[in-house]
C-alpha cells in the first residue's frame, strides 16, 4: 500500500498533569500497563501498515519514546522518530516533517487514540473515492458508561458531550461540514451552494472526529505551504478542505508534479474522472462530479475535490486520551468491555496475592506485584512491581508501576503514578497523585491533584 | 387558551374510536391571497380557472372526496359570489356523504384572517385537512391522518403534519419545477419533526444558519434542499385557536409555521409526512400552472385526469397522450402533436399545428395556426396564421389574423389582438387597467382590498367596457382591445421565473455565470472564516475598509459642499449665523460629525487664502489672518472640544503636505494666529504635539517647525501653574 503513516504522538500535555511529566511524556503514559502509544502502533501493525513516522514534541520526549519503541517493536515496525518543537500545533508538526513525506497518500493518526477502528478501512475509503481527505468519525463516547458503579451517579446528569458538528451527504460518504472547538457553541452556518449541490445534508452532533485522517499528500503539503496561519489539522486544515470542496483551490490531478502557482491549475484530465468514477463503483456520479459538469454535461468547468468520511460502526471502540477522565475511562474499558484491544493476557504472570485477598473482574495486575492479606481490588489496574500491604481497598483506580501502598489504604477513583509511596491508612478519593510523591500516613484527600514540586 | 388545551388533552386520552366519530373535515381556502395570477384573477377567482379544461377546485374537491373527507368548508373571499354560485350549480352540492359548505368573507386579506373567521364559526370539531383550492393531488390521506393521530396520542403538542415531497430545485435557477423558490427545511430523521423552515433564502447571503439549540437537542438533523412543500396540512383544532391567539399571524408558512418553530414556550411541534409515489402540488404561479397541466395530461395525477373526471365518453385519450372531445371538428390537414388536449365543440382549420397545448371548448382556430405549449380557454377565436408559443389565452379572446404571441404572454378575458400584431414576451394584457396603487405589500403577497372589490369591478366592467376602449386600441394593434400591463421596475428581470414559458437558455447561461461569481466571493468569505482569530480580524478589517471607502467618498463631496457654501458666504456677505445654519444643514444631510465640519470649514478658509492674490509669504499670512479674523465665529461654532480642534490641526498639516504647500513655511505662524484668535486652545495644541511625538520622522516635520511655539506654550502653562 502506498500509504505513509504519521503518528502524532504529542509530548507534554497540560490537561493530563500531574499524570504526565518530563520522565513520562504523554505517549508513554501507561494504559492498562501499556504506554498509550502502544495501542495505535499495535493497530497499525494489525492493518499491515508498518512504515511509520512518529512525531513527538520535544527532544527529550523524542528520545524516551524512541527508546521505548525500539525496545518493544523492534523487527516488527519500521519507525522513524521525529522530534519537533513544542506548541507548533499539529499542522506545524506536519510542516516540520514535510520532507519525510513522499507517498501518494498520508495517513495521520493521533498517538493518544485508543481504538479498534481499522485503519485499513479508512485507507480503503480514501482510495475508493480518490478523496483529498478522509476523516474518521466515531460515536461520541459516553463519559463513564453506565456499568461503572461509583461514578455513575454524577454521570447521569451529564449529557453526552458534543465534540463536533458534522454534515454528511445522504449516503454518508462525504463530509460536507465540520465544526470544531468554539464553533460548536455558535449557530451552525452552512454553505448554501453546497446544499444546492447535494440536496440534503444530515447534520450530526453525535459524531466525533477521531483525529485519524487520510490525506492526499500533494494537497496536504500545498495547503500547509500556502496557509501558514493554519495551526491545527482538526481546526484549520480539515475544515478548510471541507469548506472549499466545490471550489477547490488545491491541486487535484494525480500527478504530484502539477505546477502549483495559485490558480493556474492543470485541469483535471478527463480519464481521471472516469477512473475515479470506476473506483467510486457508483452508477450515478457523485454530486461533486455533477456539480462540476457544464449544463451540457461535458467538460469540467469547476474544480472540486472530495472530502470523505469514514464512520466507524457504533460498536467499535474509539476514545482519545486527552483528559484525566478519558484516562480513567480508557483504563476501565480496556480491561473491561474493550479488552480485545490488548492482545496480551490481561492478568500478568504470577502476581503474589495474600490470603483472603479478592481481585474482582475487569482488573489487571502487573507482573511482580505483591499484595498483602484481605485486600480488595475492583475494576482497577495495578502496574508492575507494586507492593501493596494488607487491608487495602482499590476501587475504580489506576495504580502505575513501582507503587508502594501501606496497610489499610483506601483508594477510590484515583490515579496513582509510578514510584508513589502511600503510607499507612491513606484515603484517596478522586485524586491524582503525580510520580514519586509521598503521601504521609493517615492523610485523607478528596478530589485533589498531588504532585511533587518541579525542581 | 387554557380551556382549549384542557379540552385537547381530554380528547387525546379518549380512545381512537371516540376520535373516529367525528366526520373527517377539511378547510379549503378558495382564495390564495396573492396577486400572482393577475390580471386574470381580477375577473375570475383563481380556483375557478380551468386547469386542463376543468376548474381547479374540482381537482381538489374530487381528491378530498376520494380521500375519505366528509365535510369540506370552502372559504371564499375574492369573487366569493362566483365561487358560491359555481359550487351551488355543480355536482358537489348534491353528493351523498360529502358536504360542501361555503364560508364567505369580504374583508379577509390573508389565510390567517380566514382561519380566525372559521374558528369563530365553530364548525371544526377535530383534526382537519387544511388546503387551498388550487391543490392537485392523489395522495392517500388515511396514512397521514393515522400518523398524525398516533403522534397526538403520545404528544399533545404535535398539532400539525405537513405533507412534503421530493423535488430537487434546479441547480441554476434555484427554483423548483413548480416555479416556487427553493426551500430549506431541517427535519429530524427519526421523529420527522420539522425544525427549521426557510423559503426566503436570499436573505441568508449564501449561508444557512441553524440555531445552536436546535443541534444541541437533536443529535441528527437532516437539512433538506430537495423537498417541496405540498401545502397540504393535517391540523389539530389547536391550530385554529393559535391563529386566534396570535392575531398577527397572516401567512400560513411565513408566520404560523415559522412562529411555532421559534416559539419554545408553548412547545408546539410540527411534523412532516413525506409522500413518495403519489402526486401533490399546488398551483402557485403561472409556471406551476404550466407544469401541473402537463403532469395532468401525462396522467401523473391519475385518477384525477380529464377523461376520468368528465366521464370517459366525453373525452377520449388517443396515442401520444392526445385528448380529444367527442365533437371536435378537425381539418384533415391539421396536425395534432403529442400531449395536446382539444375540448368540446372546437373547430380547427387546415394545416394548423398543435402540440403540448390545451384548447378549451367552443374555440375556433383558423388555418395555418401554430400553437405550442399554450393554454387556450373557452370560446377563443384564433384567426388564420396566428402563432402562439407558451401563452395563456383566457375566455373570449380574439386573435386577429397573423397575430403572434411571444413566449410568456397572458391574455386575460375578451382581449382582442389586432392583425399582424406581435405581443411582446411576458406581456400581461387585460381589458382592465392596471390598478394604479398596486399592492404595497407585494412582498407579503396579500391581496389587498382589491381582491374583495375585484368582483364589483368586473360587474361594472361587463356593462361599460365598450366606450373607453377605442383609445387603447393602438396598444394591441389595429382593432385590438385591451391594456398591456406594465411591469414594475426591476420586476421585469424576474418575470421569466414565474412565467408559463420555459426559461430561455441565454438566461440560464447568464445565471450560471452570475452564480459562479457569487460563489467565488463566498468561498473567499469562507476562507476568511478559517482560522478563528483570523476571521474576526480580517472580517473586521474588510468591513472597516469598506466603510472607510464609503465615508471617504462622502467626505470629499461634503467638503466640496462646505467650501461652496463658505465661498458664497464670503462673496455675498452672508451673516455668520446663517452660514453656521447652512453648514449644519449640510452636516445633517451628509451624516457627518461636527469634527468634520470644523475641518472642512478650516480647509475652505485656507484654500480661499491661498487662492486670493498674494506675492509673498507674508502677504499670504496676512490674507489668512484676515479671513480667520472675519470668519472665526463660524469656525469656532464647530469646535466644541479639544478633539475637534486637534482635527483642525491635523487637517492643516494635511493641507500643507498636499493641496496648499505654500502654507508649509507658515505653519507655526498660522498655528500661533489660531491660538491668538482663541480658535485653538493650548491644550489642543499640546495634545497634538504629544500625539505626534511618537510618530514617524516624516510625520514630525511640522512639529519640529513649530517646536519653538510649543515650547513657549509649555512654559506659559507651567508659569500659570506656578502662579496658582
Amino acid at each position: 500500500m502506498d500509504f505513509q503513516v504519521v503518528v502524532l504522538a504529542g509530548g507534554n500535555s497540560k490537561s493530563l498533569t500531574p499524570l504526565v511529566s518530563k520522565d513520562v511524556p504523554k505517549p508513554l503514559l501507561p494504559v492498562a500497563n501499556h504506554p498509550v502509544l502502544y495501542y495505535v502502533l499495535h493497530q497499525l501493525e494489525e492493518s499491515n501498515l508498518k512504515d511509520l513516522i512518529v512525531v513527538v514534541e520535544g527532544e527529550d520526549a523524542g528520545l524516551l519514546v524512541g527508546a521505548w519503541i525500539s525496545g518493544t517493536f523492534v523487527d516488527r515496525l519500521h519507525v522513524e522518530i521525529a522530534a519537533v518543537p513544542e506548541d507548533i500545533g499539529t499542522a506545524g508538526a506536519l510542516r516540520a516533517i514535510s520532507h519525510y513525506l513522499t507517498a501518494k497518500d498520508i495517513l495521520i493518526v493521533s498517538g493518544d487514540l485508543v481504538s479498534d477502528v481499522s485503519l485499513g478501512a479508512v485507507a480503503a475509503t480514501h482510495r475508493r473515492h480518490d478523496a483529498v481527505v478522509t476523516a474518521t468519525l466515531c460515536c461520541v463516547p459516553i463519559c463513564g458508561s453506565s456499568e461503572s458503579g461509583s461514578s455513575g451517579g454524577k454521570d447521569k446528569t451529564k449529557k453526552p458531550g458534543r465534540y463536533n458538528i458534522i454534515g454528511l451527504d445522504p449516503r454518508k460518504q462525504f463530509l460536507l461540514h465540520i465544526a470544531t472547538g468554539a464553533e460548536i457553541e455558535k449557530d451552525t452556518r452552512l454553505q448554501e451552494h453546497l446544499l444546492h449541490a447535494v440536496g440534503q445534508m444530515e447534520i450530526r452532533s453525535d459524531l466525533m472526529d477521531a483525529h485519524m485522517y487520510a490525506f492526499k499528500r500533494s494537497v496536504l503539503q500545498e495547503v500547509l505551504d500556502r496557509k501558514d496561519t493554519f495551526q491545527s489539522l482538526k481546526q484549520d486544515v480539515v475544515p478548510y478542505l471541507v469548506r472549499s470542496q466545490l471550489k477547490s483551490e488545491a491541486v487535484l490531478s494525480g500527478i504530484p508534479q502539477a505546477e502549483e502557482d495559485g490558480n493556474e491549475k492543470v485541469s483535471f484530465p478527463n480519464n481521471q474522472v472516469m477512473v475515479s468514477q470506476i473506483l467510486a463503483n457508483a452508477s450515478t456520479p457523485s454530486f461533486h462530479e455533477l456539480y462540476s459538469m457544464d449544463p451540457d454535461g461535458s467538460a469540467q468547468t469547476r474544480k472540486t475535490h472530495k472530502c470523505c468520511a469514514y464512520i466507524a460502526s457504533s460498536s467499535s471502540y474509539c476514545v482519545r486520551l486527552n483528559s484525566i477522565q478519558a484516562f480513567m475511562d480508557i483504563n476501565r474499558d480496556v480491561t473491561g468491555e474493550a479488552d480485545h484491544l490488548l492482545s496480551d493476557t490481561v492478568i500478568g504472570p504470577s502476581p503474589k496475592l495474600g490470603t483472603k485477598t479478592t481481585v474482582g473482574p475487569h482488573c489487571m495486575l502487573g507482573e511482580g506485584s505483591e499484595m498483602g492479606d484481605k485486600c480488595q481490588v475492583k475494576r482497577s489496574v495495578i502496574g508492575r512491581h507494586c507492593r501493596i500491604g494488607s487491608h487495602v481497598k482499590v476501587v475504580n483506580s489506576v495504580v502505575m508501576n513501582h507503587v508502594t501502598i501501606g496497610d489499610g489504604c483506601i483508594i477510590q477513583g484515583s490515579v496513582v503514578c509510578s514510584n508513589v509511596q502511600l503510607q499507612e491508612r491513606v484515603v484517596l478519593k478522586d485524586c491524582q497523585v503525580g510520580a514519586g510523591f509521598v503521601v504521609t500516613a493517615g492523610s485523607e484527600y478528596k478530589g485533589e491533584s498531588l504532585a511533587r514540586k518541579e525542581k | 387558551m387554557g380551556a382549549q388545551k384542557k379540552g385537547a388533552t381530554a380528547r387525546v386520552s379518549e380512545d381512537a374510536e371516540e376520535l373516529a366519530r367525528h366526520p373527517l373535515q377539511a378547510i379549503l381556502l378558495a382564495d390564495s391571497f396573492t396577486t400572482k395570477f393577475r390580471p386574470i384573477t381580477l375577473e375570475r377567482p383563481k380556483v375557478l380557472l380551468p386547469l386542463v379544461n376543468i376548474p381547479m377546485i374540482n381537482y381538489t374537491l374530487a381528491w378530498l372526496e376520494s380521500a375519505g373527507v366528509e365535510e369540506v368548508f370552502v372559504f371564499c373571499c375574492a369573487h366569493s359570489k362566483q365561487v358560491i354560485d359555481y359550487l351551488e350549480s355543480s355536482e358537489w352540492s348534491s353528493q351523498p356523504n360529502f358536504s360542501v359548505t361555503t364560508i364567505e368573507s369580504h374583508n379577509s386579506i390573508s389565510a390567517g384572517d380566514a382561519l380566525r373567521l372559521i374558528y369563530e364559526r365553530n364548525v371544526i370539531h377535530g383534526d382537519f385537512v387544511l388546503i387551498s383550492g388550487d391543490t392537485v393531488s392523489n395522495m392517500s390521506l388515511i396514512q397521514a391522518f393515522q400518523e398524525h393521530k398516533d403522534r397526538r396520542k403520545k404528544d399533545a403538542n404535535a398539532i400539525m403534519t405537513m405533507v412534503v415531497k421530493q423535488s430537487k430545485p434546479s441547480p441554476i435557477t434555484q427554483q423548483s419545477r413548480l416555479g416556487t423558490d427553493e426551500l430549506f427545511m431541517a427535519i429530524n430523521p427519526v421523529t420527522k419533526q420539522l425544525l427549521y423552515y426557510e423559503d426566503k433564502a436570499e436573505y441568508s447571503k449564501g449561508f444557512i444558519s441553524l440555531d445552536k439549540t436546535l443541534i444541541a437537542d437533536n443529535p441528527s438533523v437532516i437539512l433538506h434542499n430537495d423537498k417541496q412543500d405540498c401545502y397540504i396540512d393535517i391540523c389539530s383544532q389547536e391550530v385554529l385557536s393559535l391563529f386566534t391567539d396570535n392575531f398577527d399571524y397572516q401567512h400560513l408558512r411565513r408566520h404560523f409555521v415559522k412562529g411555532l418553530l421559534v416559539d419554545d414556550i408553548m412547545g408546539y411541534k410540527i411534523f412532516t409526512h413525506e409522500i413518495h409515489s403519489s402526486y401533490a402540488a399546488r398551483i402557485d404561479n403561472f409556471r406551476s400552472y404550466d407544469t401541473i397541466s402537463k403532469d395532468i395530461i401525462q396522467r401523473w395525477t391519475y385518477p384525477f385526469v380529464p377523461d376520468v373526471l368528465c366521464g370517459s365518453s366525453a373525452i377520449k385519450v388517443e396515442r401520444q397522450g392526445t385528448y380529444r372531445a367527442s365533437d371536435v371538428t378537425l381539418s384533415r390537414s391539421a396536425q395534432l402533436g403529442s400531449f395536446a388536449f382539444i375540448g368540446q365543440g372546437t373547430k380547427i382549420g387546415n394545416d394548423t399545428k398543435i402540440s403540448h397545448s390545451v384548447i378549451g371548448e367552443r374555440c375556433t382556430i383558423g388555418s395555418n395556426v401554430t400553437i405550442e405549449g399554450s393554454y387556450i380557454w373557452n370560446n377563443v377565436t384564433i384567426e388564420d396564421g396566428c402563432q402562439l408559443r407558451n401563452a395563456i389565452v383566457c375566455d373570449g379572446v380574439i386573435l386577429k389574423s397573423g397575430a403572434v404571441l411571444q413566449p410568456g404572454v397572458i391574455l386575460s378575458f375578451k382581449v382582442v389582438v389586432g392583425q399582424q400584431f406581435v405581443v411582446p414576451a411576458y406581456s400581461k394584457v387585460s381589458l382592465l387597467q392596471q390598478p394604479t396603487q398596486q399592492d404595497s405589500d407585494e412582498e407579503l403577497e396579500y391581496a389587498d382590498s382589491t381582491s374583495g372589490t375585484g368582483e364589483l369591478r368586473s360587474d361594472k366592467l361587463n356593462g361599460a367596457i365598450a366606450p373607453d376602449l377605442s383609445e387603447t386600441a393602438s396598444e394591441l394593434g389595429t382593432g385590438g382591445v385591451g391594456y398591456i400591463w406594465t411591469v414594475f421596475e426591476g420586476a421585469y428581470d424576474e418575470e421569466w421565473r414565474h412565467s408559463v414559458a420555459p426559461i430561455p437558455t441565454n438566461k440560464l447561461v447568464k445565471l450560471m455565470l452570475d452564480k459562479d461569481e457569487d460563489e467565488e466571493l463566498l468561498t473567499q468569505d469562507g476562507n476568511v472564516i478559517s482560522a478563528l482569530e483570523l476571521k474576526t480580524d480580517s472580517d473586521g478589517n474588510g468591513s472597516e475598509d469598506d466603510n472607510n471607502e464609503d465615508s471617504r467618498d462622502d467626505y470629499v463631496s461634503f467638503e466640496k459642499e462646505v467650501e461652496a457654501t463658505f465661498l458664497r458666504a464670503v462673496h455675498e456677505n452672508v451673516k455668520v449665523d446663517l452660514a453656521v445654519l447652512e453648514v449644519n444643514a449640510l452636516r445633517l444631510s451628509y451624516n457627518m460629525a461636527s469634527v468634520d465640519c470644523g475641518g472642512a470649514i478650516f480647509y475652505s478658509m485656507m484654500k480661499l487664502a491661498v487662492e486670493s492674490p498674494h506675492n509673498s509669504a507674508s502677504e499670504l499670512h496676512r490674507n489668512a489672518a484676515d479671513i480667520v479674523t472675519t470668519w472665526q465665529k463660524l469656525l469656532k461654532s464647530f469646535l466644541h472640544d479639544i478633539d475637534e480642534e486637534i482635527e483642525v490641526i491635523l487637517k492643516f498639516e494635511e493641507m500643507c503636505l498636499e493641496s496648499a504647500k505654500e502654507f508649509a513655511a507658515l505653519f507655526p505662524q498660522i498655528l500661533h494666529l489660531l491660538y491668538d484668535k482663541e480658535i485653538l486652545q493650548e491644550d489642543a495644541i499640546l495634545r497634538w504635539a504629544d500625539e505626534k511625538e511618537g510618530a514617524d520622522e516624516s510625520d514630525k516635520v511640522f512639529l519640529k517647525r513649530s517646536e519653538k511655539f510649543i515650547q513657549w506654550l509649555r512654559e506659559a502653562e507651567e508659569e500659570e501653574e506656578e502662579d496658582e
